[in-house]
């Protein structure tokens, strides 16, 4: 089998198992497997910049809050209906994206951390100035009834399942499909090293900005979603927490892999909830365990696996 | 302008209605007891996060509240049990948190939540499992509509009641000009709303607004735009600034300045004699419930201090730099009872009875002060699922807090903006 077979069989297999565990899996989890499918797209739009890209993002979350509340408000005070505002709020991000794309790329490595974070600041800041409209930082609850795509009932347990799993493996599939072309290779090349690329004749900006594009367009679909299918948009979503979340998942789980950024969700996930339920300190063991992975899998669960047994891991 | 509640007949059935219940719960209790397994209450607990000092003494009254519950036969003859999950106060994980109690812990309700973000966040997820979910929070979420039939906020009056009850007092008592700072986010803009129409309802007026946006650490800028007419300033300055901000209150009016009107929301948990809070000498606040035991005090507010373990400073009877949240708290206690009432007038039996456990609660209105209600009586409206009760207004004196004046409940009444029991479930 080759290596673009086995790439091929372990997407399909990771959305084929998804779309079985709908079925299988108990209440609680089901409910948590929902949320963790739209968090690890989150997680994948952020992979594209730095997994591939190599660049650290630290203001992810503007672009999962635009396309929440780009969705959120269109829904609220125009009447849109959730079809239409789910690709408003993609819309809403992919524009702040390239917003950003266009000053923030004019930075390179901690500058680019910096600038990305201010912009964030900035934008959680906006949401809470339009407070009338936006609600600030308590937000606002669409109601059940609003949140219809077609007659379908995204409040529904299992209908919002197969919405999250539609969506994760739309991402999922694209990314990977993307990484397999001409344009990924790219991105890797101007990670591993910017300067050789553009001697080769690669226009390295329009590439980066394609990457700042694509990843926050991702992140805004993930947001977008988030605010559907469970039916609260709040500046929480803009905080600067919510742009650390997917660089853990993503360091977690392994950068630079195609499945690093699910894993790292799920693991996060699950190691949040079942040490909350010992200790108040549940952060402490999630830093702990943060610790250990840098110092035993620096390159993250899947790239770990990876490097030792799999190398054909996309 | 703010409008008074006209239906007050229905107040007056609902008092009927309100003995009926207080009478039922030991006819149903031996009626109909069939399991002793415990009821299930999942406490969403803020233990980490920005509400932490909060749910720390949310935690505590809760527990005492259950220990007397218990001790007293429990409800319907079941004991309660508390599956408390900490929501880190933050809305994503509220949600998550919710489900964990329905489908994980099998709880019969959940209850708890202070934080309105959280509230927000979590009450569709309460909506869509059909959970019975009690807030402790005083937001306006609850009465305002934006919620759902399965949220409720029976223990506790809402921010619009509270700041529409202080007009009256403020124009009577210390001035017609007020200037209001606020924090620049939705807590600090339901104050600015509400108490802007309830003075002008006074005959007052607000001649400005200072909105502090929420990173600011120092606030000596904002000061000088307070007009030099003002009689009254109104601050209600949450969060870890307080004390900042009244030393620099402090040093840009010295002796003479006009009178001082706040929100205890920003000195909860803070010791009234902290450094820097000097200049609070005989300024006024509202507070939930007295924090300093008054000489007025109840014997039902004297057992319900004692319960809780808290000193007539209002601090932790174990360590008196542990300063309580009372003026928030009692809420857990009298949620509890309410629930308790609920149930027992519902006969539940398990989570097949959770929409007779809402109904049963919305027939309720009238709930006199007892034991079960150590903060005062309280009228809870069915229609809006919020309670409403008295309001306290008190003066630091000697660096506690002297109660000055109690409003009556008919002054934090105010229209209807919505009826949940026209919603399905």
């Amino acid at each position: 089998m080759s290596a673009a077979q086995k790439s091929l069989a372990l997407h399909l297999g990771l959305i084929g198992g998804l779309f079985a565990l709908a079925f299988i899996l108990p209440t609680y989890h089901h409910g948590n497997f929902a949320r963790i499918m739209v968090l690890a797209t989150y997680a994948i739009g952020y992979n594209v910049l730095f997994g591939y890209t190599g660049l650290l993002s630290l203001g992810h979350a503007m672009f999962f809050a635009a396309g929440m509340y780009g969705m959120g408000l269109a829904m609220q005070y125009g009447g849109v209906p959730a079809l239409p505002a789910l690709f408003l709020g993609i819309i809403a991000a992919t524009i702040l994206a390239a917003v950003v794309a266009v000053l923030a790329l004019r930075t390179i490595g901690v500058a680019f951390m910096i600038v990305t974070l201010m912009f964030a600041q900035t934008g959680f800041l906006t949401i809470l100035y339009f407070g009338e409209w936006t609600r600030g930082d308590e937000g606002f609850v669409l109601q059940q009834k609003v949140r219809q795509i077609a007659g379908l009932d995204l409040s529904d347990p299992m209908t919002r399942y197969l919405a999250a799993w539609v969506l994760f493996s739309v991402a999922l599939l694209a990314t990977a499909r993307m990484m397999h072309v001409a344009f990924g290779g790219v991105l890797v090349a101007i990670r591993e090293n910017e300067e050789r690329t553009r001697m080769l004749g690669y226009n390295v900006f329009a590439h980066k900005f394609a990457a700042v594009v694509i990843s926050g367009a991702i992140a805004g679909a993930a947001g977008a979603a988030y605010g559907l299918l469970f039916g609260y948009v709040g500046a929480t979503f803009a905080s600067v927490q919510y742009s650390i979340f997917p660089l853990l998942w993503v360091l977690l789980g392994g950068a630079g892999t195609t499945i690093g950024p699910f894993i790292g969700a799920l693991f996060m996930f699950y190691l949040i909830d079942y040490s909350s339920g010992l200790t108040s300190a549940y952060m402490l063991i999630a830093g702990v365990a943060l610790v250990l992975l840098t110092l035993f899998a620096r390159a993250g669960i899947a790239g770990e696996i990876k490097r030792r047994w799999a190398p054909w891991l996309p | 302008m703010l409008k008074k509640i006209t239906d007050r007949r229905t107040l007056l059935k609902g008092a009927a209605a309100g003995g009926l219940l207080a009478a039922t719960p030991l006819a149903s209790r031996f009626a109909s007891a069939q399991s002793d397994a415990p009821i299930k209450i999942g406490f969403q607990q803020h233990s980490t996060g920005i509400g932490a000092a909060y749910g720390r003494w949310y935690g505590r009254t809760t527990e005492a509240a259950v220990k007397k519950i218990n001790g007293e036969g429990g409800i319907n003859g079941r004991p309660i049990e508390i599956v408390a999950e900490d929501d880190g106060t933050d809305p994503k994980r509220g949600a998550e948190v919710l489900e964990k109690f329905a489908n994980q812990h099998s709880c019969d309700i959940a209850f708890g939540t202070l934080f309105s973000h959280v509230v927000y966040g979590s009450a569709p997820a309460a909506g869509e499992l059909k959970l019975p979910y009690f807030v402790v929070s005083e937001g306006h979420h609850v009465a305002s509509g934006a919620l759902n039939r399965w949220t409720m906020q029976p223990g506790i009056t809402d921010v619009k009641s509270q700041v529409a009850a202080m007009a009256p007092f403020v124009s009577k008592n210390l001035g017609k000009k007020v200037t209001m700072i606020f924090p620049d986010f939705a807590f600090g803009h339901d104050h600015r709303d509400f108490f802007t129409a309830a003075i002008e309802a006074q005959g007052g007026e607000v001649l400005e607004h200072i909105a502090i946006p929420p990173t600011e650490t120092s606030f000596t800028k904002y000061f000088p735009k307070i007009p030099r007419q003002t009689e009254v300033i109104y601050h209600v300055m949450v969060g870890p600034g307080v004390l900042t901000f009244v030393k620099e209150l402090g040093e840009f009016f010295g002796p003479s300045r006009p009178e001082i009107f706040g929100f205890i929301d920003s000195l909860e948990a803070v010791d009234m004699s902290s450094p820097g809070l000097e200049y609070l000498e005989g300024t006024y606040f509202w507070e939930g419930m007295p924090r300093y035991a008054q000489a007025s005090q109840s014997a039902h507010e004297k057992a319900y201090r004692t319960a809780v373990g808290v000193d007539d400073n209002g601090a932790s009877l174990s360590d008196s730099k542990d300063v309580s949240t009372y003026a928030h708290m009692f809420g857990c206690w009298e949620t509890l009872h309410t629930i308790k009432a609920g149930m027992e007038y519902a006969d539940y039996q398990g989570p097949q009875d959770r929409q007779k456990l809402i109904e049963a609660i919305e027939s309720m209105s009238i709930m006199p002060e007892s034991a079960a209600h150590p903060q005062g009586a309280k009228v809870f409206n069915g229609r809006t699922h919020q309670t409403f009760g008295h309001q306290y207004i008190s003066k630091v004196e000697n660096s506690k807090l002297v109660l000055a004046h109690a409003t009556s409940i008919a002054d934090t009444f105010y229209e209807d903006e919505v009826d949940y029991t026209k919603m399905s479930f």
